[in-house]
């Protein structure tokens, strides 16, 4: 690695792997991570949506919230319904400040009368301590700094985990099992930040490499590095915290209603509700959306955004090509007069003006393992085409 | 075709007659990875050299190409549109970019030649 300013990078246990298996690594949130493997991003991207992936998402913050009543104190600092959480359920959930803004974006799964979460890796730090300040003396937080989180994603998946633990398979979507993989007792959630089914798998850190290892014996499974993970969330139209969402935008604004439970509006009990609710009720002024550039060229973050007649609207929040799609995908903010669906819009990538148009999210369709035969979806769960996955860094 | 001319930002340039042949050096592709968009300037333009004359993005990002040579835009190569992941499989072929109508060849005596070059490119490790 090229010499970096600030504090060394810090490595995760699979570190030795990347380096066997080729990797090209990367400074990634504090963390010398793979942005790719020999095989390449473009390959890596259409190869999970064929077969399955495996990713090191160890740089994530992990942590157990425990003590009493946990699921009240966390919903003091977050718009989702967590009391209503039922046992190894999970939700995609955030972190707001005063003014409504979002601190962070993260999972939270009820195991018994503790909460595993889930954060960004590049605010972790500050959100435990955001979390322990304002949680309460009653709870309290267990970092699992200790452990490994592997993601496996894929439409093989499924099939691939269940040769290793029977009956895995049948988890349904945002839920959790505790279960010996490889011999290793690990924490399994069904779930993603790719759009297709998937798993994440948390385990102690010395036995990372070896599932890792098992797992990449198995045929249909190819590593999996950062440029990839982003392109491939970035066809879902998941947002990327830091860039998507951040401190300056509201879920309202960033199109994620969907994550206030029914309880939460009606006691309107988080933090920036007021302003949250208001704009629940009289719209944002500004809405993310998905865009499409009409040509081939990409429009990366930061490219302006202008409306027909040349006013400036917004501007890019993460732009790429999308592989599986062949074309270039972007998403940013709007004037909420340009936010509907098939409004030509143009963008000016590096000064020159390029047409496009807003389309629905995502740009890939979810492939979530949502279908429970002969069993209607649980209150509260998300049966809608909403991106109910993961939201990382 | 004369031997190519290697920048330090890994273009390569030779000559065919009057012509300056511009392109991305293996390495450079290497390091870009896939390539999936190439933006080349409008022929008749004036490049200068060590200013950027075009622009390659792979999936993760955008980067400048630099002019090795100074004059005017004679030809671009337009399969790269439909194409352009030539620029990853055949960087020093069918992966050119553009092509320059140079009055004054000797611009390229102060790039480097291919040794010099390879000697460049394993100093970056």
């Amino acid at each position: 690695m090229p010499a970096q300013n600030g504090p060394p990078l810090r490595r995760t246990p699979l570190y030795p792997l990347h380096q066997s298996l080729g990797a090209r690594m990367v400074a990634f949130a504090g963390y010398e991570m793979p942005v790719q493997y020999p095989t390449g991003i473009l390959a890596e991207h259409l190869h999970t949506r064929a077969q399955a992936g495996l990713f090191d998402v160890s740089h994530m913050g992990q942590a157990l919230l425990a003590g009493a009543d946990a699921a009240a104190a966390l919903e003091k600092l977050v718009p989702g319904d967590i009391r209503g959480l039922g046992p190894q359920r999970m939700r995609y959930t955030l972190l707001l400040n005063e003014a409504g803004g979002i601190l962070d974006d993260l999972m939270a799964t009820r195991l018994g009368d503790r909460l595993f979460v889930v954060v960004n890796a590049a605010t972790k730090d500050r959100d435990f301590a955001h979390l322990q300040a304002h949680l309460g003396p009653a709870v309290w937080i267990d970092r699992l700094d200790d452990r490994a989180l592997l993601a496996l994603q894929g439409p093989a998946a499924a099939a691939v985990l269940e040769r290793l633990a029977k009956d895995i398979a049948q988890m349904r979507f945002m839920s959790a099992a505790e279960t010996t993989l490889d011999g290793q007792r690990c924490l399994v959630t069904r779930s993603g930040y790719t759009g297709e089914d998937g798993f994440e798998i948390s385990l102690p850190a010395a036995g990372a490499q070896a599932l890792a290892e098992r797992l990449l014996a198995e045929p249909e499974v190819k590593p999996i590095g950062l440029g990839a993970r982003d392109s491939l969330r970035l066809e879902a139209g998941l947002c990327l915290y830091g860039h998507d969402i951040d401190e300056t935008t509201t879920p309202i604004e960033a199109d994620l209603a969907w994550t206030i439970g029914k309880r939460r509006r009606e006691d309107g009990d988080f933090p920036g509700a007021s302003i949250i609710l208001r704009q629940l009720t009289d719209g944002p002024a500004r809405k993310r959306v998905g865009i499409r550039p009409d040509g081939r060229a990409p429009a990366r973050e930061g490219t302006p955004i202008l409306a027909l007649g040349g006013a400036e609207i917004g501007h890019v929040t993460s732009g790429g090509f999308g592989p599986s799609l062949e074309a270039p995908v972007a998403m940013g903010y709007v004037e909420m007069a340009s936010a509907a669906e098939g409004t030509a819009l143009t963008l000016a990538v590096r000064g020159t003006a390029r047409p496009a148009h807003v389309v629905r999210l995502p740009f890939v369709p979810h492939r979530y393992h949502r279908a429970y035969p002969n069993q209607p979806p649980q209150a509260g769960e998300s049966n809608t085409a909403e991106p109910a996955g993961g939201t990382r860094r | 075709m004369t031997a190519p001319r290697f920048t330090k930002d890994h273009e390569w340039v030779r000559l065919d007659g009057d012509l300056a042949v511009i392109g991305i050096t293996d390495y450079a592709q290497s390091q870009l990875g896939d390539v999936v968009y190439v933006e080349l300037p409008e022929i008749g333009r004036h490049i200068e050299q060590g200013k950027e004359a075009a622009v390659v993005e792979s999936v993760k990002a955008a980067s400048d190409v630099y002019a090795p040579v100074s004059d005017e835009v004679a030809e671009i190569n337009d399969a790269l549109a439909a194409d352009p992941a030539k620029v990853n499989s055949d960087p020093m072929g069918e992966g050119w970019f553009l092509k320059v109508r140079l009055a004054d060849p000797t611009q390229l005596d102060q790039l480097m030649d291919e040794v010099a070059y390879q000697h460049f490119v394993e100093e970056l490790h």
